[in-house]
């Protein structure tokens, strides 16, 4: 088979073409972070989530060990059902606690998880019973401008 | 005066009506073109030279404007983003802005006026000339042997040349808001990374222009093949095919957008 000048051209354009989507895959859109596949499941239930969405990250420590997969509210309990999955590299006791925090002022809010002291390790499908709610402004300010008033009343 | 009013309205019954028949030509004729490409893989030369000449020659155009873009991007974003003290984010607006929408769009609009209108012009001038009637005459079979393939390179090189400017754009808003202005370089990659999904966002942007790829191609392809074989009919052919792609690009971009980043 004859090469011509024309292969050369499409193979520097195809080339160009891929490089530039594996760059995007890599080095914009972080391929090599956790995935949403792999990993086991658990859930927790929290009084109120916040501002938390879908594919947040889970923190250990500020480190991301997993994803935030669905949230549901519980019809009995009236709480919020929050699932996630966190890769198989960690392991986590059974009495980890799980709250919701803000990165940042504005930032997004995600899920941190603190390592207990338990012996046996979360299994897929097992709940994180410890949880606190994540903050909402209006009620914190609520509470403190509650508590100016109660203290003015006290002083008099 | 009611004759006017008559002829008015049976005017634009008459545009309906031509509308009409003429998606129905178009759906046909996508239709043969997509049945016989058998031929484009066959003969896979054929398909190649159709991916140089509507590939490799837009490459210049789509780096140079994905890199203009980029800067614009990183500069406009980087005088909004500072108000709120929020700077850090430039990376993810620029990557968000130009992987979703602007680089499967804008790439696509490019491609339209720079490859679209030089397909319409060479199937209108062949058809004008008879070329196409002449290989029939020889028992070629003009979709296999000249439409498909051209179908199936601007199939193929529409992701490619979008992907190559969302990548120019995120180095020029890199250039201008790193190295210029002096956005942390650290804070800028990671924010990106930390908000760009490869499934849903850049896997969706290169559904999206293999979407705009197809339905360009098919543009220019069947505007080049209905043109009346005159001078006149090309170039009214080609301005058609630029302005119906424009168009229909930017409706399938909401009708796929509506359906990609919904919820959450």
């Amino acid at each position: 088979m004859k090469r011509t000048t024309v292969d050369l051209w499409v193979g520097v354009f195809v080339t160009a073409g891929v490089v530039a989507i594996l760059t995007l895959a890599l080095k914009v859109g972080n391929a090599t972070s956790v995935s949403a596949s792999d990993g086991y499941g658990v859930y927790a239930h929290f009084d109120n989530i916040g501002g938390l969405k879908p594919r947040a990250p889970v923190k250990s420590a500020g480190v991301v060990v997993g994803r935030v997969e669905g949230i549901t509210l519980d019809g009995q309990k009236f709480t919020a059902r929050v699932t996630m999955r966190i890769s198989n590299a960690y392991q986590f006791p059974k009495d980890t606690s799980a709250s919701i925090l803000t990165s940042g002022l504005l930032g997004e809010q995600y899920v941190a998880l603190d390592a207990g002291g338990d012996t046996l390790n979360l299994k897929a499908g097992d709940e994180i019973k410890l949880t606190q709610s994540a903050m909402v402004l209006e009620k914190l300010i609520g509470q403190f401008l509650y508590g100016k008033a109660a203290e003015g009343g006290a002083k008099k | 005066m009611s004759g006017a009013l008559d002829r008015g309205v049976r005017h634009i019954g008459h545009m309906f009506v031509d509308g009409v028949w003429k998606l129905g030509a178009a759906t046909r004729f996508s239709w043969y073109v997509l049945i016989r490409s058998g031929e484009s893989v066959r003969r896979f030369q054929l398909t190649l030279n159709e991916i140089y000449f509507s590939g490799t020659l837009s490459l210049i155009i789509i780096i140079v404007s994905g890199l203009f873009v980029g800067l614009v991007l990183g500069l406009q974003g980087y005088e909004t983003l500072k108000r709120y003290g929020s700077a850090e984010a430039l990376g993810t607006l620029v990557a968000l802005a130009l992987v979703r929408e602007l680089g499967p769009v804008v790439s696509a609009l490019l491609f339209a006026s720079r490859a679209g209108s030089a397909i319409t012009a060479k199937i209108g001038i062949m058809k004008a000339t008879e070329q196409l009637s002449a290989m029939e005459m020889m028992a070629v079979d003009p979709f296999a042997r000249v439409l498909s393939p051209i179908f199936w390179g601007g199939v193929f090189s529409m992701p490619l040349l979008a992907a190559i400017f969302s990548a120019m754009g995120i180095f020029g808003g890199y250039l201008i808001g790193v190295v210029v202005i002096g956005v942390d370089s650290g804070a800028f990659w990671s924010q990106m990374q930390a908000n760009v999904d490869l499934r849903e966002d850049i896997l969706n942007g290169v559904i999206k222009s293999a979407v705009f790829g197809v339905a360009v191609t098919l543009i220019a392809l069947f505007e080049g093949y209905d043109a009346p074989p005159t001078a006149e009919g090309v170039s009214y052919a080609v301005t058609r095919t630029v302005v119906t792609s424009a168009l229909v690009i930017l409706a399938l971009d909401f009708v796929l957008t509506s359906f990609m980043f919904t919820g959450v």
